[in-house]
């Protein structure tokens, strides 16, 4: 029931905080509802078991990502009048493709997995076995990361990219040396 | 228990929301913002498929979380890209930015 509950919650902050996001005028309030839509899709992690990935959600979308939207925004200030047209010129031809894209992907969905009981089990409860994996799903995660037979590389691979993007980044948004003077 | 279908159908929502403010918004950092939303609705789907398919594997989970290094990666680049081009041509509008076009 507590899943239920937890889901449904964070469907709706996730849904209609999105709503809000590519729809507002204003682009301030427009980064807080995606915080709060990145809080939703953090209450889905829950509801799945995946309490390590919801904390990590939090802390790297909501604490990092939008604190650095947030500030882009606030750097580039001139764009935050709410007089302008947020929708370019192509917008129904854009809300034509995304209802496309969603009415595919819903007809796969329920194709595939249909909206019955059926497959609402997931595979986990039906075994003791699996929900003892589930309660050490961090350490596994853990030993996984680094362990050799695991995903080292792309481990180390992904804090390159981290490095990377991080000189990037501040290299990109450097003032020109004539603006610093 | 929640069908897996729910939770396809939630982040195929929000996937769609993200596609349409990435076609639609002229704002660029508006646009990136959409893009998170459609990362976000990958990782509920990996999430999702892990969870019920292959709980007791860890490369949902893994996958999950090279998403959010990524997504990490690519929003502190493309905000970096975004201050750089304000800086030059005063403008964040999408479609003002046609320096490769003449």
């Amino acid at each position: 029931m507590a899943e239920q509950i937890t889901f449904i919650i964070g469907s709706i902050l996730a849904l209609g905080a999105g709503f809000i996001v590519v729809t507002n005028r204003n682009l301030f309030h427009g980064a807080l509802a995606l915080m709060i839509s990145f809080l939703g899709v953090a209450a889905i992690y829950l509801s799945l078991d995946a309490g390590f990935l919801a904390a990590a959600q939090l802390l790297i979308y909501i604490g990092a990502i939008s604190i650095l939207i947030i500030f882009a925004i606030m750097l580039t200030r001139r764009m935050m009048q709410t007089t302008e047209d947020p929708f370019n010129s192509q917008f129904l031809l854009a809300l034509a493709a995304s209802v496309t894209v969603f009415a595919i992907l819903f007809s796969a969905i329920v194709y595939v997995w249909p909206l019955t009981a059926s497959n609402s089990v997931p595979l986990a409860a039906k075994t003791a076995v699996a929900d003892a994996v589930l309660q050490d799903t961090v350490v596994n995660l853990g030993s996984a990361f680094v362990g050799a037979d695991g995903y080292v590389i792309p481990f180390e691979l992904a804090s390159i990219l981290l490095l990377a993007a991080m000189v990037g980044a501040i290299i990109v948004a450097w003032p020109k040396p004539e603006d610093v003077a | 228990m929640i069908p897996l279908s729910w939770y396809l159908i939630v982040a195929a929502l929000l996937f769609s929301m993200g596609l349409y403010g990435v076609f639609a918004r002229r704002n660029a950092v508006a646009i990136l913002m959409s893009v998170e939303l459609m990362l976000n609705a990958v990782n509920i789907n990996l999430v999702a498929f892990w969870r019920y398919l292959a709980p007791d594997q860890v490369t949902g989970m893994a996958w999950a979380i090279f998403v959010l290094t990524v997504a990490a990666a690519e929003a502190a680049v493309g905000l970096a890209l975004i201050i750089s081009v304000y800086r030059n041509r005063d403008s964040v509008v999408a479609e003002e930015l046609d320096l490769l076009k003449n």
